[in-house]
């Protein structure tokens, strides 16, 4: 009888502890790009080990994801347990007091192990408020079989001189070849990346320290006319068109010989079943003009969990997991070191199998290390960010902007034009948000 | 229905930017005359008008046209039929991709390849003739539309009419004039309303493709009020555009409504 | 007798190939959609099919969970609709007071306006309600804007019933049921059906609030889309097996329900 009560009350236990692990669901607001892909395809191992945990994905394209994220986070919508966001909007959304702070990692996690420049991107006020799935910066990528029939070499370290004659040398329209592609799509994070870089490189900036704009300085005319002429010349044609991942599928299927870009396109480029130049691209920093200085960008995609999480440290748990060194080896082991989640751990790139299948490492090291969004440009400036203004309004000038000189290159209006406009509306911006008095 | 709108008209008085909680507050008119001062607004109506009218255009003379030949009868129509009225089905984002990337495109698109095998450079359709290429993609969704309500209104015409009509003597053009598109004049007035309707607030074809652009080439009211609201999060200024958009349709269906009026009343 | 059959010829071939033109573009999507990602990007008719494509996107996401969603929301959100758009056009129709032109004209007004307009305040009702990444909610919403299509249909449909059978129905003592049961309902029903028709492929591919509106639970297949909708690296092989895999329900419904919806369509035939 007493042995039958014990089994009994086992069984009750059992039972009732069945009832309260009851799967807590983490929803994951995530990007469509191959990175993002490949961790959904591990994500089931997370699952297996943390029976716990169920996971939810919802994944979307960048605007789409922007759009949702900030509609979620400043409404308290609580759609979202995890998000994907950049390092732009990191600080501004802790500042507005949507996201939840990152503390309590597990000592394995070795926080000092990833980059400091993203660590201090990501936080707000000394604390850290999102954890980086990768990060990037930008470089020059390459044919080296054009480059080799033209009986062509690049230097170390190229500049924007040397990118207009190769360019002339490269284009072969007949073969369908274009010298070099940009981006040119309109938008703060598409063209305005790239042309804020040019711009710096060039002496440029966005504002001096009075927050006075600088869109129509001569800086701003030189390096625009410089990228207009250029693409215009040696482009594909519709190259209003193409952003990063247009410009990834022009390269990738061999129609373009150079490319300034994201360091993290580099991974697909290698990968032979997504690109057909996988043994025939090499790398370079990224080009420059008159002043060395913020020739290339800081970006990094990274992890939050939202104020209104409904399983926040499930949440959390899922993105230790997921930006944590052993998923860096999950990848390895399953498409290869050339396709880990690039830029976010010095262990990465002291790795001797990562550094040997990936020659693309030491220089998108080098631009992850040079690439300070505390001193971008030639002069001093009162923001922090080298491709993008640190404020919540450069969202809506840096894309208008990006619309104006879409414009010149589609050849509808003149770049002096299209810097005048820019310039009224970065002013009109400033003064709204109360920076320019 | 009545919320949604009482939020929207007060959010369009105050000051909301998302991203920035900080700045809020009564602003009275000041949303509304920002949209106006934008260099984007006017480009933006006159782009709503001229797509609107040009897909209209092309969509009811071709549908007539290819009401007629289907009327007519040839072998094997019924199959041909479901062809024709296929783009109808697809949602406007596939179809707005499909075109953009394997037609259009400059580089990969088989018009490009086609042109290539001519020996012609190819032909950036999003770059040189942005407007053109919207109305022909959206032309392409809403023909299908356009065909079947009067194909469908065709077979009701009166068979003894047309007889009466060619005994008389009427020749083709006569018999089309005369008799088939007065008799296809309500069925206009509807495909008119439903097309207009739709077309006004177009939004996932130009997102996809050009993006508004270059510069204001693109930008209808839809998409501007999109880009302001959502891509700058300015939620006063978005909920502006919104009631401004619907005293614009309040004017336009009153403005239709004179056409349609006979549709409307039904037995008219 | 030749110049007849050169006449009937040129037919066949006007007919059919402007057809065969029209279907090209959905034509070329299916096909791409059996390519490889290499073949895709050289255009070619011949090369043997396979399936790649299709097996990666179901890797991806989980097909059958969105298509599920996108088959409640369109048939529920039509039922709702006509649940509410029958009484009001029935009223509207057979009687009619001075406002009622204003009334469908304030209605189909607000059809136009922009969506993004109020996406805010329906984002914020949502979120108080609950009603956020559930299917519930975006029935309703997409309820909400087709009603006004709905009830214009609908009323235009009544409107064509000629008044004197139904006021000799009345005289006969039936009484308001019997004469939607007997007299309405027959004479309206291919109206309705083709309304109903366009209802269900309107809300299937309406994206815009689905992919505001939800997340996981209630996603239908605009948002399955949403996930190959920009480029990466060769994508025209798995773009075309999405598209495919979107499209086909609803194209399918639509080739089976074609003569339904040609005779419905027909304003103006019923006379």
């Amino acid at each position: 009888m007493k042995s039958a009560f014990a089994v009994l009350s086992v069984a009750l236990l059992g039972l009732a502890s069945a009832v309260c692990a009851e799967p807590k669901t983490v929803t994951i607001a995530a990007v469509n790009n191959p990175a993002m892909i490949e961790l959904k395809k591990l994500s089931p191992k997370f699952e297996a080990e943390n029976p716990d945990i169920k996971l939810n994905w919802v994944v979307v394209e960048e605007n789409v994801l922007r759009q949702r994220v900030t509609t979620d986070l400043s409404t308290g919508g609580g759609q979202f347990d995890l998000v994907f966001l950049g390092l732009y909007e990191a600080p501004i959304f802790a500042k507005s007091g949507w996201l939840r702070e990152i503390k309590d990692i597990p000592a394995s996690y070795d926080l000092t192990d990833v980059f400091k420049s993203l660590q201090d991107g990501l936080s707000y006020e000394g604390k850290l408020y999102a954890l980086p799935f990768y990060g990037e910066s930008s470089m020059l990528m390459y044919r080296k079989d054009l480059f080799e029939a033209k009986k062509l070499t690049m230097p170390e370290q190229p500049t924007y001189d040397d990118i207009s004659k190769f360019a002339e040398a490269l284009t072969d329209k007949q073969a369908g070849i274009y010298g070099i592609t940009l981006r040119g799509k309109p938008g703060w994070g598409e063209n305005m990346c790239f042309v804020t870089t040019l711009v710096n490189t060039f002496g440029g900036a966005w504002f001096d320290m009075n927050w006075n704009p600088l869109v129509d300085s001569p800086e701003w005319k030189k390096a625009v006319t410089f990228y207009v002429d250029l693409l215009k010349k040696y482009g594909p044609p519709g190259a209003t068109a193409n952003g990063f991942n247009e410009n990834l599928t022009l390269f990738a299927s061999g129609k373009a010989a150079m490319w300034i870009d994201a360091t993290v396109a580099a991974a697909t480029l290698y990968d032979k079943k997504e690109s057909q130049v996988a043994d025939k691209v090499a790398f370079a920093s990224a080009p420059i003009a008159a002043t060395p200085k913020g020739s290339h960008w800081l970006w990094s995609w990274a992890f939050a969990v939202p104020k209104s999480a409904k399983a926040p440290d499930a949440a959390q748990k899922f993105a230790v997991w997921a930006t944590s060194k052993e998923y860096i080896k999950m990848v390895a082991a399953d498409t290869g070191w050339a396709t880990v989640p690039p830029g976010t751990r010095k262990s990465t790139y002291e790795n001797p199998d990562y550094v040997k299948a990936a020659p693309f490492a030491p220089v998108a090291l080098k631009a992850m290390n040079t690439a300070d969004p505390n001193d971008p440009c030639k002069n001093p400036v009162p923001y922090h960010g080298v491709q993008l203004v640190g404020i919540p309004e450069f969202q809506s000038f840096g894309t208008v902007v990006g619309q104006s000189i879409a414009g010149a290159l589609a050849g509808n209006m003149t770049v002096d034009q299209a810097l005048k406009a820019g310039q009224a509306a970065t002013t009109r911006a400033v003064k709204q948000a109360g920076l320019l008095k | 229905m009545i919320v949604p709108l009482g939020m929207t008209i007060y959010f369009s008085f105050i000051r909301y930017i998302l991203v920035n909680p900080d700045a809020k507050g009564f602003v009275g008119l000041d949303n509304y005359r920002f949209l106006w001062k934008d260099p984007s607004f006017v480009p933006a109506v006159l782009n709503t008008v001229v797509l609107i009218g040009s897909v209209l255009a092309i969509t009811l003379v071709l549908g007539t046209l290819m009401a007629v030949l289907y009327g007519r009868g040839f072998p094997g129509r019924n199959v041909a039929l479901l062809l024709v009225i296929a783009p109808f089905f697809v949602m406007p984002t596939v179809s707005a991709l499909v075109w953009k990337n394997m037609i259009m495109h400059p580089v990969y698109g088989l018009l490009a390849r086609g042109f290539a095998l001519i020996g012609q450079p190819p032909v950036d359709w999003f770059g040189a003739h942005p407007m053109m290429s919207i109305i022909i993609i959206l032309s392409w969704e809403w023909f299908p539309f356009a065909f079947l309500v009067l194909y469908t209104s065709l077979k009701s015409l009166d068979q003894e009419q047309t007889e009466a009509a060619v005994i008389d003597g009427a020749n083709s053009v006569q018999l089309f004039l005369r008799i088939i598109i007065p008799h296809l004049k309500r069925a206009m007035g509807v495909v008119i309303m439903i097309e207009t309707i739709f077309l006004l607030s177009i939004f996932a074809e130009i997102h996809i493709t050009t993006s508004g652009g270059p510069g204001t080439a693109t930008t209808n009211i839809a998409y501007l009020v999109y880009s302001l609201g959502l891509q700058q999060f300015d939620v006063g200024i978005g909920s502006a555009g919104g009631i401004l958009a619907v005293v614009v349709a309040n004017v336009a269906a009153l403005f239709l409504l004179r056409i349609t009026a006979k549709s409307l009343r039904g037995d008219g | 007798m030749e110049a007849r059959r050169l006449k009937s010829l040129a037919f066949v071939i006007l007919g059919w190939g402007t057809a065969l033109a029209i279907f090209f573009p959905i034509f070329w999507m299916g096909l791409t959609a059996f390519k490889t990602e290499q073949q895709a990007y050289a255009p070619g008719l011949l090369f043997p099919p396979t399936l790649d494509s299709f097996r990666e996107v179901f890797a991806r996401s989980n097909y059958l969970a969105f298509a599920l969603n996108s088959i409640y929301l369109s048939v529920g959100s039509t039922l709702i609709c006509f649940a509410l758009a029958i009484p009001a056009a029935y009223r509207m129709a057979f009687f009619p007071t001075k406002r009622t032109q204003s009334t469908l004209v304030w209605m189909l007004s607000t059809k136009m306006m922009p969506s993004v307009g109020v996406l805010l305040p329906v984002y914020l009702l949502s979120r108080d309600l609950g009603m956020l990444d559930n299917i519930w909610g975006l029935i309703a919403i997409s309820a909400l804007m087709n009603l006004p299509i709905a009830v214009w249909m609908t009323y235009t449909y009544f409107c064509e019933i000629p008044a004197p059978i139904l006021e000799a129905a009345r005289v006969d003592g039936a009484g308001i049921l019997t004469e939607i049961r007997h007299v309405l309902a027959p004479m309206a029903l291919p109206g309705i059906a083709s309304t109903a028709l366009l209802l269900i492929i309107l809300s299937w591919n309406e994206a815009f609030w689905s992919i505001n509106l939800t997340s996981a639970k209630a996603a239908p297949l605009t948002v399955f889309i949403a996930a190959y909708s920009s480029p990466e690296g060769l994508f025209w092989a798995k773009l075309s097996a999405a598209s495919l895999l979107a499209v086909a329900p609803i194209m399918a419904m639509g080739w089976l329900a074609q003569k339904q919806l040609v005779s419905g369509l027909t304003f103006g035939a019923v006379k």
